[in-house]
């Protein structure tokens, strides 16, 4: 089975975000593989497991995105690719799913794994028009995968349970954080990883010209919004009293 | 002459709330408003998405859209907009909306501007990030824009003059190939007690609260003070402690009550966004620099472990 997992290099989520004018601050702050993207790379890794193949970890960003390539790498992924270019600066989510989808449509696949949403943007739409893309169908909001191979049957999670959706490959999957336990990068894995080939590939590579990646969006505007609570402050003793007069002064109880 | 399209998601064969926001605000900054609905039920919602506003309303009563994820919508949605231009398309942030809004980008070349929490045209819209601490003007291009909104964004309320819509059937030939990622069987998990959405109350628990089985704390206390529906974050439903039909956030749903109270939340952007338009926000955390407090009204510090078992049994004793 040729798997991809798509994986993105975001600002590290647990360091305050700042933003360099009208878009998220990279600069100086540490970047790491999307915790959300670990859960597709463990997905990709049993399906590998079940079906043999080869996982290819692919990541669009900046040159150092190679890093969350690495990381995927370290924990089992057989090869990565990075797709980077001045000319991706400021990418919306149409322009990240045509790089990817033109970079993974190179070699033929049977399934294409990414997270639901970043961390980061949370625009959460990227997989499907990827998918649309590549022209497969998509099985979305995974949470778990009862079998595999010429067709998959899924778990997609819905707001009060869950939908059994069976669909052909060749295919894209989005799956939620609760698919699985992603495994630790072993030290051996990391070791390994180093030798395991890497691409870094430019638009022109993947066939694209900077015309196929116009971004039709454009942030005009940034303001602060101002908070207009004022926070009454409790603690020790009094806190339990005070919350019950709280919850009569709203007539809740 | 500007037109909208609102995406009319169907649940049970009828619109879900988010549809009647969107309607609202289209009126609001548009000329013409119009509704698509597809899926069971459709011909059956036209009254009353007339009544919000839309004055045409696409539908098809096909099975296949429901039975289909994305793609048959999709194709119904390539020739309706090549049919009738319309210069955005509103969909409500949900996964079936998602589903098809993504698709349709990559169909139309389309610029699709995700989590939005106003707009003034099809062309400028307005996110929220940071948890909400900074707001995102966001002018763009092309036609037609693809806005995915966030629930509750806006009220909904019906139009003052609106008269009965022109009901337009779809007439789209699908071929085979829309016949994909079929669902075989639906398992949903009705919730005892009011639901997030409409609770007046609403109780969700973090990880603050340190383990699952410390998680009924939370159910008590919803029981004790009554008319309250119970939520978690996203950390505790990926850990497995509730499900997922409980996460209030970005990801989840966005509740907005009269009483929100966060018990053991530190506060991640993920979190805030669902949950920071309630009208009053009680926040219990050990924590004083947790950024829970900063949107918090009344900001309780110390250990919900001890503060909540009294705070269950003053409930009781207070209500007689």
């Amino acid at each position: 089975m040729n798997i991809v997992v798509c994986v993105k290099y975001i600002p590290d989520p647990n360091v305050p975000n700042e933003m360099d004018g009208k878009t998220l601050k990279r600069e100086g702050v540490q970047g790491v593989l999307d915790p959300g993207d670990e859960y597709g790379v463990e997905a990709a890794l049993q399906l590998k497991e079940q079906h043999g193949g080869e996982v290819t970890a692919v990541s669009m960003g900046p040159e150092g995105a190679i890093e969350a390539v690495r990381r995927a790498l370290s924990m089992g992924a057989d090869r990565g690719v990075l797709i980077t270019d001045p000319a991706l600066h400021g990418a919306d989510a149409l322009v990240t799913a045509t790089v990817l989808a033109a970079a993974i449509a190179r070699n033929p696949f049977d399934v294409v794994i990414a997270a639901v949403e970043s961390t980061d943007g949370y625009t959460g739409t990227m997989p499907m028009t990827m998918a649309e893309l590549l022209g497969v169908p998509q099985l979305t909001f995974v949470n778990e995968i009862v079998s595999s191979g010429d067709a998959f049957r899924v778990h997609r999670q819905t707001p009060e349970g869950y939908h059994v959706i069976e669909c052909p490959t060749p295919l894209v999957l989005t799956v939620t954080a609760g698919i699985n336990e992603p495994r630790y990068a072993s030290f051996k894995g990391i070791m390994a990883a180093k030798k395991k080939p890497t691409e870094t590939l430019s638009l022109a590579d993947i066939g694209l010209t900077p015309e196929d990646v116009t971004v039709q969006q454009d942030v005009v505007d940034l303001h602060e919004v101002e908070e207009s609570r004022e926070t009454e402050l409790v603690r020790g003793d009094d806190a339990v009293a005070r919350i019950v007069d709280y919850l009569a002064e709203a007539k809740v109880i | 002459m500007t037109k909208l399209w609102v995406h009319a998601e169907l649940q049970g064969g009828k619109p879900i709330a988010p549809t009647f926001e969107l309607l609202t605000k289209a009126r609001a900054v548009a000329d013409e408003v119009e509704a698509v609905a597809l899926g069971a039920g459709a011909s059956d919602a036209v009254d009353e998405l007339g009544r919000f506003g839309a004055s045409r309303v696409f539908v098809s009563d096909d099975a296949v859209y429901d039975d289909y994820l994305a793609l048959p919508a999709t194709h119904a949605y390539e020739q309706l907009v090549s049919e009738h231009e319309p210069d955005g398309i509103l969909f409500p942030l949900t996964y079936d909306s998602r589903d098809v809004a993504g698709r349709l980008s990559g169909r139309l070349g389309a610029t699709l501007m995700s989590n939005v929490t106003d707009l003034s045209g099809p062309g400028k819209a307005r996110t929220a990030i940071f948890g909400g601490r900074l707001d995102v003007d966001v002018e763009l291009s092309g036609s037609p824009t693809l806005l995915v909104v966030r629930p509750k964004s806006f009220p909904a309320e019906p139009a003052d003059a609106a008269g009965a819509p022109d009901k337009v059937t779809v007439d789209v030939e699908l071929p085979d190939d829309v016949r994909k990622a079929k669902r075989i069987e639906r398992h949903e998990e009705k919730q005892a007690g009011p639901k997030l959405e409409q609770a007046r109350v609403v109780i969700s628990g973090g990880r603050g609260l340190q383990e699952p089985g410390n998680f009924r704390l939370i159910e008590e206390l919803a029981e004790a003070i009554g008319n309250a529906a119970v939520g978690a974050t996203r950390a505790v439903v990926d850990a497995g402690w509730v499900p997922y039909s409980l996460q209030v956030g970005q990801t989840g749903t966005t509740v907005t009550p009269d009483v929100y109270i966060a018990v053991g939340i530190s506060g991640a952007t993920q979190h805030l966004v669902g949950m920071k338009g309630s009208k009053k926000i009680i926040a219990i955390n050990k924590d004083e620099e947790a950024p829970i407090f900063q949107v918090a009204d009344l900001a309780v510090v110390g250990d919900a472990l001890k503060i909540v078992p009294e705070l269950i049994e003053e409930v009781k004793a207070r209500k007689g």
